[in-house]
């Protein structure tokens, strides 16, 4: 309680070095996020495992460390090592390197017109409008403690903004490196990516660290797709298994509007990832996937939640784990079908493979069911490979250790292979066996 | 040269349940054989003990394939060696396609025997030659092997496995079971476009209905898990007739 009681301090002290230094510049809607951030950070603290949403995640190795922000631009990461994260991708991508944007090492041009693409700086000096009109409006301060300071602290991320009707034909990479110099930094990446009407876009947002920093990164996404709008947003964390990392994505979907996510941790000692989607328009589709492979000690927690706010919507979830040694997964999918939500449609399933004795995973689905005419589903499996299968592939040829290992990639693969981007679905593909090979 | 699978008085069980009651059944190269008998006879049993399933313990007897020990040899060092079996029930493989897992288990096989691999075009041209061979389109080659495959399609699948493995001995177990009668004849056909005399089959089927289409040269019928009586194709008609119940397991002894 001590540590948590002063880690809390320690960020309250931080938050008024960071609005004297510049901070207090800002636009008054901005500083009013911050302040409403720092607010209900300052009144909540730091979760524990006492609190039922943080119930098999104890975040005090996270607390104990008394992480900073960074107080110098980060330090020079490679082009070739931007390129190695990318898994070779040509195309337009915004490189941030321990939270500080690095326009030499970005490609924004070559764009459809319409196309905005940028760091969340850019965009304070040129498109405020369209920032106050979005940023923070999605995702709940109130839900999750890092959410409220990723409010406090929103300084710097990226922003993707396309214009009514403008389909982007390739992804848009979004890189945040954290280089070696950030051990004990923390860095809170914030993005807003907007889709307007009709509007198609893939987004792919990556994290990694450069070396093996015990940093904290603690980042936020909101993805708003306006009635119609068509989007793709695919997310790879892996960071250091020294690193710490706090995530929220929160999508906001209007009348048929269809959106695909696609979360993979690979990496992070201690990971915690809140999917939530909120469906805000009749006829709404989304699809919601995740994938962990973890492997040490690695503890990975996705906690999602579809919000089905209106009628003749479907959602459809797949989250799968491949926990070897000591790693621990947990997933809690939270469905809310809203008074009115009549002709919902919803699937869940989560699927843990545990490859050690000592691996462990925690799966809990909620729903919330307050319409009469809806379909909801929900599995869940947990369990070592099937000793079925490993006999029939035993029979074909394969032998026992092949046939595992096969079968371990056919688990990843079963997520990944979802991906309707192809380009986007082979690197995956390929950054998936080089996890599992490790 | 030795048969091609020398089966001698075999016992075996399961959680301390005797099944396998002192088989004794010898296939030679070219054969098609067939393993009839009611239910609980102990058909599925000797067909998943020659592939070598570890949820069954060999207490007795022995098993040679071309003059091997077969019970010695590991699942995969079996199918290497040409041994195939096509499961009653296949098994899904969640998120490996099927032409993933043909090319991977065809390597290893290949591999096996000190062969080049292949790679996945010339893996393709060997399956698109298989396909058509057998006259089926590749509707489900690139979905995960068995997932929400109907029942028809899991033993097609076993059927196409078997194409492109080439194995030289084919123990085909209850391939017929849940099969309409169109499914069935092309299940047949390709059967029997995989006999030849350098192979032998062995066909484990509860219904004679399949023999009209895969002519076995011999049918034994298996009964508390002996082989109660042997003869040629005749006897299946004449079981299909008279049934299982004028075989008793005393007749083995006789």
């Amino acid at each position: 309680m001590t540590h948590a009681v002063d880690a809390r301090d320690g960020y309250l002290a931080e938050f008024r070095r960071f609005a004297d230094n510049g901070a207090g510049a800002a636009p008054a809607w901005l500083q009013e996020l911050r302040q409403a951030g720092i607010e209900r950070f300052a009144a909540v603290g730091f979760p524990n495992t006492r609190q039922e949403e943080w119930r098999f995640t104890d975040i005090a190795p996270l607390t104990q460390t008394p992480f900073t922000l960074p107080t110098s631009p980060g330090t020079r990461a490679s082009p070739e090592a931007v390129e190695d994260m990318l898994g070779g991708a040509t195309g337009a991508r915004l490189v941030f390197v321990d939270g500080v944007f690095r326009p030499e090492l970005s490609i924004a041009r070559g764009l459809p017109s319409g196309v905005k693409l940028g760091s969340l700086g850019q965009a304070l000096q040129r498109d405020g409008d369209l920032l106050a009109a979005h940023l923070g409006r999605y995702a709940s301060i109130e839900r999750n403690p890092f959410t409220a300071l990723s409010a406090a602290f929103v300084r710097e991320g990226a922003f993707v903004h396309v214009a009514r009707g403008v389909s982007v034909g390739q992804p848009l990479y979004l890189l945040f490196l954290t280089s070696g110099a950030a051990q004990g930094r923390i860095t809170h990446p914030r993005n807003l990516i907007v889709l307007e009407r009709e509007a198609q876009a893939t987004v792919v947002e990556a994290y990694a660290t450069l070396g093996a920093a015990r940093h904290l990164t603690n980042a936020v996404t909101e993805f708003v797709l306006e009635d119609g709008a068509e989007g793709r947003h695919v997310r790879i964390q892996r960071e250091s298994d020294t690193a710490f990392h706090m995530a929220t994505s929160q999508s906001h979907q209007g009348r048929d509007s269809r959106f695909s996510s696609c979360s993979l941790a690979f990496g992070a000692g201690l990971s915690r990832h809140d999917v939530n989607a909120v469906l805000d328009g009749r006829g709404a589709q989304l699809l919601l996937n995740g994938l962990s492979v973890l492997a040490g000690r690695q503890h990975v927690d996705y906690h999602t939640m579809i919000d089905h706010a209106q009628p003749h919507c479907e959602s459809h979830e797949l989250f799968n784990g491949v926990l070897a040694d000591h790693a621990r997964g947990v997933f809690n999918g939270r469905i809310i079908v809203r008074p009115g939500a009549q002709r919902t449609d919803s699937k869940q399933t989560n699927n843990n493979v545990l490859l050690s004795e000592a691996a462990r995973a925690d799966s809990q689905p909620q729903l919330e069911i307050y319409a009469d005419d809806v379909k909801c589903t929900h599995g869940a499996t947990i369990g070592p490979l099937d000793p079925n299968a490993l006999f029939y592939l035993e029979t074909r040829g394969v032998g026992a250790d092949a046939a595992r290992q096969l079968m371990t990639y056919g688990f990843a693969a079963d997520v990944v292979s979802r991906i309707d981007v192809p380009e986007v679905r082979e690197r995956l593909d390929r950054l998936v066996r080089a996890r599992l090979a490790a | 040269m030795p048969p091609m699978l020398e089966i001698k008085n075999l016992h075996a069980s399961a959680e301390g349940h005797e099944i396998l009651r002192g088989v004794d059944l010898v296939v030679n190269v070219g054969e098609v054989h067939a393993i009839m008998g009611p239910n609980g006879s102990g058909k599925s049993t000797l067909a998943q003990v020659l592939a070598g399933q570890p949820a069954y313990t060999v207490t007795q007897g022995s098993v040679r394939y071309e003059g091997q020990d077969l019970l010695d040899m590991d699942p995969e060092e079996r199918a290497q060696a040409g041994v195939f079996l096509a499961f009653q029930y296949p098994v899904a493989i969640r998120g490996v396609t099927n032409a993933y897992f043909l090319r991977a288990a065809l390597n290893a096989i290949r591999k096996a025997r000190g062969e080049p691999e292949l790679d996945p075009i010339d893996f393709l041209a060997v399956l698109e030659e298989k396909l058509q061979a057998i006259g089926w389109d590749d509707s489900f080659v690139n979905r995960p092997v068995n997932e929400g495959f109907s029942g028809g399609e899991k033993k097609r699948n076993e059927i196409l496995q078997m194409a492109v493995l080439e194995p030289k001995l084919a123990v085909l177990d209850e391939t017929d079971s849940g099969l309409d009668i169109d499914a069935l004849k092309t299940v047949a056909e390709a059967v029997n476009r995989l006999r030849s005399p350098s192979r032998a089959t062995v066909v484990v089927t509860h219904y004679q209905r399949l023999l009209n289409y895969i002519v076995p040269d011999f049918v034994h019928v298996l009964v508390d898990g002996r082989i109660a009586r042997s003869g040629g194709k005749e006897l299946a008609l004449e079981l299909e007739e008279k049934g299982y119940d004028w075989i008793k397991p005393e007749a083995a002894v006789a």
